[in-house]
């Protein structure tokens, strides 16, 4: 029989009392400020190579290139106004890829905690309604109407989705790629099993998974956004 | 041997949780076809191979939420125990 320790749960290490109530920093707080720590060092080491570009690029000038003209690209591509948006689909695109990545090091990662994807998704959702209302102004609520007003709870349930599928799809992809890890590694008896299997499943689960769920973030952001503009 | 109404409950979460992985079913069938088409597209047009295999990726990982909303169903039902 194969005994298993999965550990994969959100641990709380410190706990502290405000307005009555007991909030607790979890593993994920110490993973999101690891990773924001990770992204705040690229982004200082790219201003400073930034300041003294050369015409011909090198070293660490290029990688900078190289990930900019990529997220240009993939927002030109996709989207009517690709300036407006730029920064944040490219903000959102490093911040879940390196929370995705940040399994690689041992790290829990922060995606896969329904809070934080909530957020993400929240965040899609007022983009969503804002730029709805800026440019359609009623149009915006009369698109719920349409093409009967009797599909209009239907309509709505649909725009309320939007988030909620959102922010489910990240974070079921990355909580199954925890708990799978962690199952993996719990495997009592089998020493055998932990070597050189861990890396072709975190080649797929991390890397891959995390890579393409990312794009599909992003992605599903700009198209919705898109949609209403 | 005593089975309290408890022991009960635990045990039909675990058959709840194995019932609602039959979800698997659907996005296995959808990224199939997808990636069935995807072949014969690139069958037809093989200078395309770099832009289809972005789109085909990006359906899949769509038509994969379906069942990844089962697969939260049986997190639950395994290991939060609501019951």
């Amino acid at each position: 029989m194969i005994l298993c320790e999965a550990d994969f749960a959100i641990k709380g290490l410190v706990n502290y009392q405000m307005f009555g109530h007991t909030f607790w920093l979890t593993s994920t707080h110490v993973s999101m400020i690891i990773v924001t720590v990770v992204l705040l060092v690229f982004a200082f080491a790219a201003n400073r190579s930034m300041k003294k570009a050369k015409d011909v690029p090198t070293g660490f000038q290029n990688v900078v290139e190289i990930v900019v003209e990529m997220l240009g690209n993939m927002v030109k591509t996709n989207m009517k106004q690709p300036r407006k948006f730029m920064n944040y689909i490219g903000t959102l695109f490093l911040f879940i890829l390196i929370c995705n990545l940040s399994g690689l090091l041992g790290l829990r990662g922060p995606t896969a905690d329904y809070g934080v994807t909530l957020c993400l998704g929240l965040i899609t959702f007022c983009m969503i309604q804002y730029n709805g209302i800026k440019c359609q102004k009623a149009g915006h609520f009369k698109a719920l109407f349409e093409p009967i007003p009797l599909f209009f709870p239907i309509n709505l349930i649909g725009e309320i989705a939007t988030p909620i599928s959102l922010s489910l799809r990240l974070f079921a992809n990355m909580l199954a790629g925890t708990i799978i890890m962690a199952l993996w590694y719990g495997i009592i008896p089998l020493v055998v099993a932990k070597l050189g299997i861990p890396a072709f499943l975190h080649a797929y689960l991390d890397l891959f998974s995390g890579c393409i769920q990312t794009y599909v973030f992003c992605m599903l952001t700009m198209v919705y956004v898109d949609d209403k503009m | 041997m005593g089975i309290s109404g408890q022991d009960l409950i635990y045990a039909c979460s675990a058959i709840g949780a194995g019932l609602a992985m039959i979800a698997g079913i659907g996005p296995g069938v959808g990224q199939g076809i997808a990636a069935g088409h995807a072949a014969s597209a690139v069958g037809r047009n093989p200078g395309a191979k770099g832009d289809i295999t972005t789109t085909m990726l990006l359906g899949q990982a769509v038509a994969e939420t379906t069942g990844l909303y089962g697969l939260v169903v049986a997190f639950i039902l395994m290991f939060v125990k609501p019951f």
